[in-house]
């Protein structure tokens, strides 16, 4: 154990001044991988722990909302479904953007429920918001099951663009960071930033086209739609889950994915700025 | 020749102070009116210059601070409450970045700042046993391996699947530490932590802390508790206001440290008192501390041998809670602590059924038993269960003497040096 970590010794220098090294950062987030497991795993675990109906209530909420919205948008309003039954249009739609409401609201938070953690040890303070947003991927998955019972319930086979859908997948991480990260680290620095988070998630289910096909909005003002980043991610969803003539308009989709992308470097650098400041203000 | 494992230079940190907001955070909405208030004087008189606002003020809670640390010492650091121990420790552990200066680390740190950093109630034991090992910077493989032996340290072997919350203080505090014990780092950084858990569970930490220092690693310690540093470490650092103002063995910086406050408490000294501001986010304060003796109402801090010292404490109880108690200990000038007493000795501490309001307590400390000399009274008003420090605690906040001109022992020098207290034996044949 001695010599085990006289040899350390060398491999191992570090030095602390203000405005530390970026090389120094991203060398201690590899070392500290397991960590970010850790924290997923701990996130999972409390998560169906604590609530009684648990993975029920992972399974009810999708459902519930899906059928609220293909009543209210499907039956009522007779929204253009594209040929597809319209709970699977909605479910396919559900998908990424629970993924991203969930993750959005668990990261703004997640620095604030941490705040013993952060005034207590080290380590890079990106591993919370990010394992947050990597914990809600279970409950991504099991609306990825749900769905799986809707298109055999209802006989509808997906096409060769499924296998797109763990790109797809990627894009809506990317999205949910960013956002998460920068609403995290404003949520350290201004408290009363929660009220905001869940009336952006609120706001955003009507503003993104979750109960509805986005081709439902005139041809020229799809540009303008598609600066809501998660219009893409959605229509994304939609082409690939849908298949058969779907179509997806793509400069509107291009510019979604570069907005995520922005989003994604601005997320990471508005809270590598802040994040120095943390334990000195949380 | 050591190696230099930690290299300290002209280290600093500075805190931005908000007056008038107490919360360390800004609300968006006050940053927003203020603006907006800004914004519309301009509007209405542009040509006036704004008069900055001078509501920040900035404090030093390090200041300069240069040291040197050589592989396998074990240094003690001390210092009154805000002298800046817990920040250097903040410091060298990344929790916060330095305004100024540089730290220059070899090898691997772990920071003790806390117990049970990170422990989750609704997770069992064995879960918890692995998140905070992550959490103080363990390798999965390295938990699993120490796996046995923490369980064991801690003494927890049959509720490793109950969730943590079902478990008693003593069992929570002594998970935690288990964990914490079993960190390999080349250098561990302790804060106060071992100020919790009954005497027997920390007996057993003070033992492992010095299994540690032997086996050759560097270690960092903050501690009131001068026996501990004395036993543990080779040399301390003595931190006053920011600044190292004392670097040596641990036995010469403890003396240092002992008489510095003493030149600090000169005020106190003759008065015998003590009075603190208040201060509305502690759920209970110590409001005056002083000494009378039974046989006047006046604060005093001189007593003759056979003096009855009484202990007046105000306090001021802003929630109740059936945790709290109050703790004094009197510690000698060469950090001795000479005896410790809590309100719950003899009978539950009076504190568990309060209502919040204003009070006093007064504790009577014995006579016949201090031999002639200075000491120091140390009060700490604080709650059980607990993880962290203390609620509200001050380190030797009184000094008193003890003089003895009248008794025969006195006459005779019958005071032995080497001996810590002096009570009155009565001898007999019989």
């Amino acid at each position: 154990m001695h010599s085990n970590f006289t040899s350390n010794l060398q491999t191992k220098e570090i030095t602390i001044e203000a405005g530390r090294t970026e090389k120094q950062y991203w060398r201690d987030l590899w070392d500290y991988r397991e960590l970010f497991f850790f924290l997923a795993w701990r996130d999972i675990l409390v998560r169906y722990k604590q609530t009684v109906i648990g993975i029920l209530w992972a399974l009810l909420r999708p459902l519930l909302t899906m059928l609220v919205l293909t009543i209210v948008f499907g039956k009522w309003a007779k929204m253009p479904s594209e040929g597809v039954p319209y709970p699977i249009l909605v479910f396919a739609a559900m998908l990424p953007w629970q993924f991203f409401a969930n993750s959005l609201t668990g990261a703004s938070n997640s620095l604030i429920t941490n705040t013993n953690l952060i005034s207590k040890v080290y380590f890079p303070r990106l591993i919370i918001p990010t394992s947050t947003v990597v914990s809600n991927l279970v409950d991504f998955l099991i609306s990825m099951a749900i769905l799986f019972a809707l298109m055999v319930w209802y006989d509808f086979w997906p096409t060769w663009r499924f296998i797109s859908l763990p790109v797809l997948i990627l894009i809506a991480n990317f999205a949910a960071l960013g956002a998460g990260l920068w609403i995290s680290a404003l949520n350290v620095k201004y408290r009363d930033f929660r009220y905001i988070v869940p009336f952006i998630v609120q706001f955003g289910l009507y503003v993104s086209p979750v109960g509805f096909s986005s081709s439902v909005v005139p041809e020229k003002w799809r540009l303008l739609y598609s600066l809501n980043p998660m219009v893409g991610v959605i229509d994304g969803f939609r082409w690939a889950i849908m298949g058969k003539d779907t179509l997806i308009f793509a400069p509107g989709f291009i510019l979604s994915i570069i907005l995520v992308i922005l989003l994604f470097i601005y997320g990471i650098k508005y809270f590598r700025n802040t994040e120095r400041t943390f334990a000195d203000v949380i | 020749m050591p190696d230099t494992i930690i290299q300290v230079d002209n280290l600093g940190k500075k805190y931005l102070i908000q007056h008038q907001t107490r919360e360390r955070y800004q609300a968006l909405r006050d940053v927003l009116s203020k603006n907006a208030v800004t914004f519309a004087k301009h509007v209405i008189r542009p040509l006036t210059r704004e008069q900055k606002e001078d509501r920040q003020e900035e404090f030093w809670a390090l200041k300069g601070v240069n040291f040197e640390v050589q592989q396998g010492d074990v240094i003690g650091v001390i210092g009154r409450n805000g002298a800046g121990k817990s920040t250097l420790l903040k410091l060298i552990s990344r929790i916060t970045e330095p305004s100024t200066g540089r730290i220059r680390i070899k090898g691997r740190v772990a920071s003790l700042l806390e117990v049970g950093t990170g422990f989750h109630p609704e997770l069992s034991g064995r879960e918890n046993i692995f998140l905070n090992g992550a959490i103080l910077g363990m390798r999965k493989a390295e938990i699993k391996r120490k796996f046995d032996e923490i369980v064991a340290f801690a003494e927890v072997e049959k509720f490793l699947d109950t969730p943590v919350k079902r478990y008693s203080s003593g069992m929570y505090v002594r998970l935690a530490f288990a964990v914490a014990a079993h960190l390999e780092p080349e250098i561990l950084l302790v804060d106060e932590v071992l100020a919790v858990g009954d005497e027997a569970f920390q007996k057993k930490c003070l033992g492992k802390m010095s299994e540690v220092a032997h086996e050759g690693r560097t270690v960092l310690y903050v501690s009131h508790n001068m026996g501990a540093i004395n036993n543990l470490c080779q040399k301390a650092i003595v931190l006053g206001k920011g600044q190292i103002i004392h670097h040596g063995k641990a036995g010469d910086a403890i003396r240092f440290y002992l008489r510095n406050l003493n030149e600090h408490h000169m005020e106190e000294e003759q008065t015998g008192v003590v009075s603190f501001r208040e201060d509305n986010t502690k759920p209970i304060q110590l409001l005056k501390i002083g000494l009378k003796s039974n046989s006047s109402d006046e604060f005093r801090s001189v007593f003759e041998y056979q003096d009855t010292p009484l202990v007046h404490m105000s306090f001021d109880l802003r929630e109740s809670n059936p945790d709290y108690y109050a703790v004094i200990f009197i510690q000698d000038i060469y950090g001795h602590m000479i005896f410790f007493t809590a309100d719950d000795d003899l009978k539950a501490s009076s504190l568990t059924k309060l209502d919040p309001g204003k009070y006093c307590y007064q504790a009577q400390l014995p006579s016949h038993l201090f031999k002639p000399g200075q000491y120091y009274l140390t009060v700490s008003l604080t709650k059980k269960h607990k993880t962290a420090g203390p609620i509200d605690r001050h380190d030797s906040i009184l000094t008193f003497h003890i003089t003895d001109n009248k008794s025969n022992r006195s006459v005779k020098n019958g005071y032995r040096k080497i001996a810590i207290v002096a009570p009155e034996i009565p001898w007999e044949l019989i």
